[in-house]
């Protein structure tokens, strides 16, 4: 058993099955990547093991630490260290950077946001008093997404897509911190396109169609981004159409 | 220093000698219909005259002066129950620049009145920043009237913020009238957090009469429990290049109920102005991101309005 367990989700939206019996087992520690392709339900497993809203209705469990969260709230999931970067992070306007990453820190803590600031390669004094609204890039908002991770030092984080929309320089600082967060023996699971990523993690699930359809060693995955989806049926299938089905 | 003045400045959490002990910042400290404290500074003109239930003052910087640091002013009443009228005339006149920081405060109000009648005038070139903070007692026993009329002249610059997020609110009835003439700007702002039976009327209309002029109204408002608010805001722009813009943001928590009315009127070809409200509970994807960092959803929620306030 993992220290995050789904087991055979089911999920459906507006009558549209997105999870088809999904079930992922992640090793303390650990990095897992989990890769596949657009409308996969990558990003929808991620909101199903955080228990967001409009995703708390499905068939099936995730279990941290071997007991079922599927009745935790959001809240009560991250004060039991389960945590998730969004793909595309929520902005607010006029709340600080040092507030947003401060927000769960028992009291004045603007060392550990300075360090977390650092670590992701923003320099503090240029940031930690902006606010984390729309004038910061994608790129920076996602950044501070991490920070504030960092800072929180979780046990379980899903990150989905930490590289997207991030430079060249920037994905170096992410390599950095995955080090680090395997250094606090926090586990992640690390939704990526990237092969470059993928090379990063100690373990890979191959998505598609809202469930596993390939799982192991990241050489085992890794030919996916040369071939596509190889072992589904997956609809933006190369070779679909060209075989009539 | 009288012990009114020391309980002004405590009520608004300010140290009385950092402003007091300074000769080059300006003040005018108000209790009641009382003038406690007067200090001005080379071109700014202040002819107060104590009525029976406030004050009748008329504010002039005169033309050219630039006063660097911020006027300070305190209007406040520390009893319980009573009324305050105050009456301003202040005049910006050309090429002069001023700033004013005004903090009311009614801490320990219960049946409280305070009308604030302003005629504003900002010069041709001049510039004008006033900042109104309230600051208001537990008990929500305050009704604010504030009814300003603002004409910026030519290539003026005008910008108001009213701030309540420190209190109940009680009851609100704001009206602002601002005219702007050829190239001057305005930026009118105000923040309001209202909870309990707090009532909030705001009603302000921007006229962009003058070829070039731009200008903003923006509210953001928070409400919660049996609060209301009401926003009418009106901007219309009626001279080639008059941009303008009305933002009007609140966030309802409970049983509390806002509406917003924005208005926008544009009678000239090459003019344009925008609007966005946004009316609604705090935003789920904000509220779970804090959550999963181990915010419960009430934290999470506070720290989202404090954000959308400040
Ligand atoms: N409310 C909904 N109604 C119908 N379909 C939905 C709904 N929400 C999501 N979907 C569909 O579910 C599928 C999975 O979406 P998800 O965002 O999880 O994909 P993903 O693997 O993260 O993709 P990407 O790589 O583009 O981020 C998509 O096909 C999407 O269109
Ligand atoms: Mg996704």
């Amino acid at each position: 058993m993992g220290v995050l367990d789904v087991e055979g989700v089911f999920l459906t939206k507006n009558g549209v099955p997105i999870l088809n019996g999904l079930s992922l087992e992640v090793w303390e520690g650990h990095v897992h990547a989990v890769v596949g392709p657009n409308g996969a339900g990558k990003s929808t497993a991620a909101s199903v093991i955080m228990g967001l809203a409009g995703y708390r209705d499905f068939e099936g469990d995730v279990l941290l630490g071997g007991e079922s969260i599927k009745d935790l709230s959001v809240t009560e999931r991250g004060r039991r260290g389960l945590t998730l970067a969004w793909q595309e992070p929520a902005r607010f306007e006029g709340l600080s950077v040092s507030d947003f990453i401060g927000a769960t820190l028992d009291g004045e803590n603007r060392e550990v946001i300075r360090e977390s600031l650092d670590m992701v390669g923003l320099e503090p004094d240029d940031y930690i008093d902006r606010a984390v609204d729309k004038s910061l890039s994608g790129g920076e908002r996602k950044r501070i997404e991490l920070a504030s991770i960092l800072a929180m030092n979780p046990r379980v984080v899903v990150m989905d897509e930490p590289d997207s929309g991030i430079d060249v320089a920037a994905l170096e600082h992410i390599f950095d911190n995955l080090d680090t967060l395997k250094e606090r023996n926090t586990t992640v699971l690390l939704i990526t396109h990237s092969p470059t990523v993928l090379r990063r993690a100690e373990h890979a699930f191959l998505m598609c169609c809202g469930r596993v359809v390939d799982k192991g060693s990241v050489e085992r995955i890794a030919p996916y981004f040369e071939q596509q989806c190889i072992p589904c049926d997956h609809k933006n299938r190369p070779e679909k159409d060209a075989a009539g089905t | 220093m009288p012990d009114l003045i020391e309980q002004l400045y405590e009520s608004i959490g300010q140290n009385p000698h950092e402003i007091r002990d300074d000769e080059s910042i300006a003040r005018i400290e108000v209790h009641k219909n009382e003038v406690l404290g007067v200090h001005l500074v080379p071109g700014l003109e202040v002819d107060a005259e104590e009525t029976e239930d406030g004050l009748d003052a008329a504010i002039t910087v005169t033309r050219g002066t630039r006063i660097e640091k911020p006027v300070q002013v305190c209007f406040g009443m520390m009893p319980e129950r009573g009324l305050q009228k105050i009456v301003l005339d202040i005049r910006i006149e050309d090429e002069a620049s001023a700033a004013i920081i005004a903090h009311c405060t009614f801490p320990f109000a219960r049946e409280i009145t305070h009308t604030m009648d302003a005629e504003i005038r900002v010069g041709h070139g001049a510039e004008y920043a006033y900042f109104e903070r309230h600051v208001h007692g537990p008990e929500g026993g305050v009704r604010i009237v504030p009814k300003t009329r603002v004409t910026v002249e030519q290539g003026g610059r005008f910008s108001t913020e009213f701030e309540l997020i420190k209190g109940r609110v009680g009851t609100i009835d704001l009206e602002l009238e601002a005219t702007c003439k050829a190239h001057s700007v305005m930026d009118v702002k105000a923040r309001i957090g209202g909870s309990g039976d707090d009532r909030i009327n705001l009603n302000e209309i921007g006229r962009l009469i003058g070829e070039g002029a731009r200008g903003a109204l923006t509210s953001h408002i928070a409400v919660r429990d049996a609060a209301r608010a009401e926003i009418l805001n009106t901007l219309t722009a009626s001279a080639p290049f008059a941009r303008g813009h009305v933002d009007c943001k609140e966030i309802v928590q409970d049983q509390a109920v806002a509406k917003a009315v924005p208005v926008v009127e544009v009678n000239h070809p090459k003019a344009h102005v925008t609007h966005e409200a946004a009316i609604g509970s705090v935003d789920t994807k904000q509220l779970e991101t804090l959550m999963s960092r181990g915010l419960d959803e009430d934290a999470a929620a506070a720290l989202i309005i404090q954000g959308m306030l400040n």
